[in-house]
């Protein structure tokens, strides 16, 4: 019992288990937590949404003035 | 994308731009200019020096086009000239740089407020989540609020407000798609150190998700 994952601890290992680089051990345990404990298995969702959502803001496109820069170093390369 | 895909259309535009061509390059420019530019400012902290590294990195990829060898990636190779053009500038200019903490990621600091957990003397199941204090699922959110602009905009400015090794970290991973082995190549950090930071940036920007959901919703 003493040797459970509690959801204290779980939650500061989510980053490893989803990186995939949490120790054999402590992934089983975690996964046991898991299959008992709704809150945890929603802050699991709610991280890879979160990375979902990261992923949806990129940056904002090139400004014409940044484009027209590059643009112009490329064609003074490109002549050489 | 496989990685075996990205390898080959990597290789394809190293070859198009081989053969100068344009299209190529603003695809190039298009993908990692903003990102380049943001990664330089981190080390000078003023944007116009920012832009200056992040162009005198598209001409040294442009010259360095033939010593290309595809061991690294495309990617990685592009990001860890700037980076190291950004330290030779910072270098320079003696300027204490912030980046100092990406080496001192290491103390051990929870992410989650203890106020949400049982006490840890609790008789039954201490620290574990305290009653109402779990998190909710967010599957019941509708896809339109859920990736609405409003919500969009929060992780932005989320993201914007996290310290500057952060934000990198969790930009180049989860925006920029980077592994951790490339990241830890160009920013010359530990995997421990890596994975505390991201971490800690994802931690964040998903508490500012929870608690806009809970009120909105």
């Amino acid at each position: 019992m003493d040797d459970e994952m509690t959801c204290k601890e779980l939650v500061e290992l989510v980053t490893e288990y989803l990186e995939g680089t949490l120790a054999e051990d402590l992934r089983a345990k975690m996964e046991d937590h898991l299959s008992r404990c709704d809150g945890c298995t929603h802050y699991l969702e709610q991280m890879q949404q979160t990375i979902r959502l990261t992923g949806r803001v990129r940056e904002e496109s090139l400004t014409s003035q940044q484009r027209d820069d590059l643009l112009r170093l490329f064609r003074d390369w490109q002549k050489n | 994308m496989q990685a075996k895909d990205a390898k080959l259309y990597e290789m394809a535009l190293v070859n198009l731009l081989r053969q100068r061509d344009e299209t190529a390059f603003t695809q190039l420019i298009e993908q990692y200019h903003a990102s380049l530019v943001r990664l330089a400012s981190i080390y000078v902290q003023d944007i116009t020096t920012a832009e200056e590294i992040a162009q005198e990195t598209w001409l040294a990829v442009l010259q360095g086009l033939d010593q290309f060898e595809g061991r690294s990636s495309l990617k990685t190779w592009i990001f860890t000239i700037l980076t190291n053009k950004s330290k030779t500038r910072s270098q320079r200019e003696k300027r204490i740089v912030s980046y100092a903490d990406l080496e001192g990621a290491t103390e051990i600091q929870p992410t989650m407020d203890s106020k949400r957990f049982r006490d840890p003397l609790a008789e039954d199941w201490p620290n574990h989540w305290a009653p109402s204090s779990a998190p909710v699922s967010w599957m019941g959110i509708p896809e339109d609020i859920f990736l609405s602009q409003e919500t969009l905009d929060l992780v932005r400015q989320t993201i914007d407000e996290l310290s500057d090794s952060q934000r990198l970290v969790i930009t180049l991973h989860d925006q920029d798609e980077i592994s951790t082995q490339e990241i830890c190549n160009i920013l010359g950090i530990s995997e421990t150190n890596q994975r505390v930071l991201l971490h800690r940036a994802r931690a964040k920007v998903r508490q500012a998700l929870e608690n806009y959901f809970q009120v909105e919703h």
